[in-house]
């Protein structure tokens, strides 16, 4: 990319028409995702037909902006009312709704819009410097290695489940159990779906997610109605302002932000596998190799600094194999591929030899979309914390006015409201339990993930295992995974051995720290 | 600008008071005389939700009333499918339907079988296409089908899950050209998208899937398009040559998109909309629309477009029994 494309990507952004399009998708994107249960996806298949009367490059950035925001606005209700906006906020909810609990909401929020909006401008920033050369990169992965990266995924629900990893596993599995529901795509099968015919589309993690976080707490709430459960806007949080102490946090935790930037960055770019899967690998190695491990869960900014810079970097990365190849990574760059084409500006890499004003323009949208977060998360912050003042009387029937919208609006059906009901209650037998949520949506997220790209690399090696080392990259990935799984094991039977020697409880948690 | 913002309002507003909507039911005086829902069994922004969308908006004005798309995705389409045709036949829910509705039946899956609609007209019709890797060792489809028939089981494919539409093109061509199609090493993918991320990594070796999908990887010299499982020649790709010329098989399985609606909807609504329909066919804005995306657009009326969904019906069995996934 030469300095006179940029100058010329410049100018075309900075018209009147795409900025006023830039700011109107971040105010919409703000609205829908702050909204729970409505999705990034929604609010840009929402935006299409709007699309039809805008120019290429305002049509886009439209898009762009709306998703930055509504995928970072998502965080407001996963922190106040423990609702996550995305599969992939769901990896840090916990930690930022007990931050909320603790009195600390506008901190939570803070660090959500500044290091959201960090990540995403430092992942623009990677992008405008190797975007294609990422792309051919990405290439060059198959299912092969996708599975060993499903399996790093649900390796970090050992980290996030707290402080017992069994129930934790258990979590897992029920969640992994969820995802087998419905048609099998490999032999067109349908599985536990009892003759119906809803259950065989399977079932929707944002059902299951509201239901599980958001009404279970409700019921929660019922249940010890007198206590009054909800959190509620301490005297401190009341004079606190948004972004205040975030400087202190800046310098205490410089690698976070970077390691969560650069995994966002590399794992975004790998098409249908990246985007989920980034917050959750970040929040875990943020867990693995922070120094205070034993505060994570509890409101601690450090997993949350590493998680959510994953996430908005991840985000722009998404965008790579599917400009330069033609290849969405998810729902919300396939409709916008469709929308390019729809314009006459075909993807693919003539794209950046006949015309790399465009896609540098995109590029630099998604920077100034980022940029919008820290002005608009400001004002977003100061009316959240209103929420916080509503009387619980008033807000209980809000949020379960938003859980059944939030799972209607899914399918447009009454079914998702039910499997919403169904995955509320199993929610709160399982936290009256101590069984953690957090590994559900995770085994729900990747265990179509995990399972397919198994089932596909099994298929072209014609069932030989081997078949998942035989490729360079997949090897590594492969001996890093297994070497992690051992580490693992052998550190728990050596905490075993010595803590039956010394007579002491063994911390089960402890076990899976080096 | 202001106007397009409360358009997009009123269709998030139409979006989720639908049920309530779909439900009143008036009496017919003048169809159309309120909204009418138009299903779609595919996820937004995918080529028959984009597609359907347009034509949704030229039907809007046609007939002064919305046509609101509502997509009902899952189960490889057969939730969608079978929501449109369990809808009530009063003219006021309308669908998209696509070649997969043909085969749900075959398959074993109850829900929706091709007698259960009520056929309007088809407006697209694409070609499957056959692509390799571009540094693959065969050059060309002849080649590709040698390397078959040498050794079967030492060419995967993808393209779709197994059963799926580019699955059955690629085992009918094969059964055609005589190589046993049980033994086809097919990968299953959630679609073509990954099917050709695939064949881009050097996982796989064939993907099937139309043409304009792989456009984008075969502009970067990834891979390339060897042949249209087709009978005739596709207007948007006039170079590509078709299984029939190559290898004179009568193997033609064509994808398309086409309005439906449940069984026993009024007469006087299947006419209004297939008048209509061939009308959009013929807009060189809707044409354009198309073909800036790689659709072609290829109009046939009701009773044309049911004769055809009957034989690829046919079609498609014989090449599901040939592969051994009828039920």
């Amino acid at each position: 990319m030469t300095f006179a494309t940029l100058a010329e990507a410049l100018t075309l952004v900075f018209q009147l028409q795409v900025l006023l399009a830039i700011l109107g998708g971040a105010v919409y994107g703000l609205f829908i995702g702050a909204l729970p249960g409505l999705t990034a996806t929604m609010a840009t298949a929402l935006l299409v037909p709007l699309t039809f009367y805008m120019a290429p490059l305002p049509a886009i950035a439209l898009i762009v902006s709306s998703t930055a925001m509504a995928i970072t606005a998502g965080d407001i209700p996963g922190a106040l009312l423990r609702i996550p906006g995305t599969p992939a906020s769901a990896a840090y909810t916990e930690e930022s709704y007990a931050m909320t609990r603790n009195g600390d909401a506008v901190r939570a929020l803070s660090i959500g819009f500044f290091f959201s909006a960090t990540g995403g401008l430092i992942g623009a920033l990677v992008l405008l410097i190797t975007g294609p050369a990422l792309a051919r990169l990405s290439l060059n992965f198959s299912s092969f290695e996708f599975f060993w990266l499903a399996l790093l995924g649900l390796l970090t629900c050992a980290l996030v489940s707290g402080a017992n990893p069994v129930k934790g596993a258990v979590s897992l599995a029920i969640g992994l159990l969820i995802a087998t529901v419905g048609l099998d795509v490999t032999s067109g099968q349908p599985r536990f779906t009892f003759g119906s015919i809803e259950l065989s589309g399977g079932i929707s993690f944002i059902p299951v997610m509201i239901g599980m976080f958001a009404f279970s707490e409700i019921l929660r709430g019922l249940s010890n109605a007198s206590t009054g459960d909800l959190p509620k806007a301490s005297a401190e949080s009341g004079k606190q302002r948004p972004y205040q102490g975030i400087w202190p946090l800046l310098k205490t935790y410089p690698f976070s932000l970077l390691r969560g930037t650069a995994i966002g960055s590399s794992l975004g770019a790998l098409p249908g596998v990246g985007g989920d899967l980034a917050a959750w690998i970040a929040y875990g190695i943020s867990a693995r190799f922070s120094k205070t491990p034993e505060k994570f869960g509890k409101g601690h900014p450090e997993g949350l600094i590493e998680a959510t810079s994953a996430n908005n970097a991840g985000l722009s990365s998404a965008w790579i194999p599917a400009l330069v190849f033609g290849i969405p990574g998810d729902a919300v760059t396939a409709i916008a591929v469709g929308v390019l084409y729809m314009k006459g500006v075909a993807p693919g890499p003539r794209l950046f030899v006949e015309n790399p004003t465009m896609p540098t323009a995109i590029i630099m949208s998604f920077f100034v979309a980022n940029l919008l977060l820290f002005p608009l998360g400001y004002v977003a912050i100061r009316c959240a914390r209103m929420v916080l003042a509503v009387p619980r009387n008033v807000i209980v029937p809000m949020i379960l006015v938003c859980c059944f919208l939030g799972s209607y609006a899914i399918n447009n059906t009454l079914f998702g409201v039910g499997i919403m009901l169904v995955a509320g209650l199993i929610g709160y037998v399982m936290e009256r339990n101590d069984f953690p949520i957090a590994p559900v949506i995770l085994g729900l997220v990747l265990g179509p993930v995990l399972e397919r790209n198994f089932i596909m690399s099994m298929q072209i090696s014609r069932g030989n295992l081997m078949g998942f080392f035989d490729r360079p990259v997949a090897c590594v990935l492969g001996i890093f995974v297994i070497g992690m799984i051992a580490l693992t094991i052998f550190n728990s039977l050596r905490k075993l051995a010595r803590s039956s020697d010394g007579g002491g409880g063994g911390d089960a948690q402890n076990a899976f720290k080096p | 600008m202001l106007k397009d913002v409360i358009k997009t309002g009123r269709r998030v507003f139409c979006a989720t008071g639908l049920a309530l909507v779909a439900t009143a039911g008036a009496a017919m005086a003048d169809w159309p005389e309120k909204a009418v829902t138009l299903i779609v069994p595919w996820s937004a922004g995918g080529g028959t939700d984009a597609t359907a969308r347009a034509v949704a908006s030229e039907l809007e004005e046609a007939f002064g009333q919305p046509f609101n798309v509502v997509n009902r995705t899952g189960g490889g389409g057969l939730v969608g499918h079978s929501a449109i045709a369990n809808a009530k036949a009063d003219g006021y829910t309308l669908g998209i339907i696509t070649i997969e509705s043909t085969m749900y039946a075959a398959q074993g899956l109850s829900g929706v079988t091709p007698d259960d609609f009520t056929y309007i007209g088809r407006f697209n019709a694409d070609p499957i296409g056959i692509n390799i890797a571009a540094d693959a060792p065969y050059g060309d489809a002849k080649g590709l089908i040698g390397a078959m028939e040498e050794d079967p089981m030492s060419i995967a494919a993808s393209g779709a899950n197994r059963g799926g539409l580019s699955h059955l093109a690629w085992v009918g061509l094969l059964d055609k050209l005589g190589i046993p199609a049980d033994q086809v090493n097919w990968v299953a993918s959630d679609g073509s998208a990954p099917a050709l991320q695939q064949l881009a990594s050097g996982a796989i070796d064939v993907v099937s899937t139309s043409p304009a999908e792989a456009q984008s990887l075969v502009d970067a010299g990834e891979a390339k398009t060897v042949a249209l499982i087709s009978s005739e020649r596709s207007s948007l790709y006039p170079d590509l040559p078709t299984t029939s010329e190559i290898f004179g098989t009568d193997w033609s399985p064509l994808p398309f998109r086409a309005v439906a609606g449940p069984k026993g909807i009024p007469d006087e609504v299947v006419s209004k909309v297939e008048a209509a329909l061939k009308d959009i066919t013929e807009d060189p804005e809707f044409i354009s629309l198309m073909s800036s995306r790689g659709f072609s657009v290829a109009y046939q009326d009701a009773a044309t477009f049911e004769q055809t969904v009957k034989s690829s019906a046919e079609g498609l069995t014989a090449a599901m029994k040939s592969a051994g996934l009828t039920q």
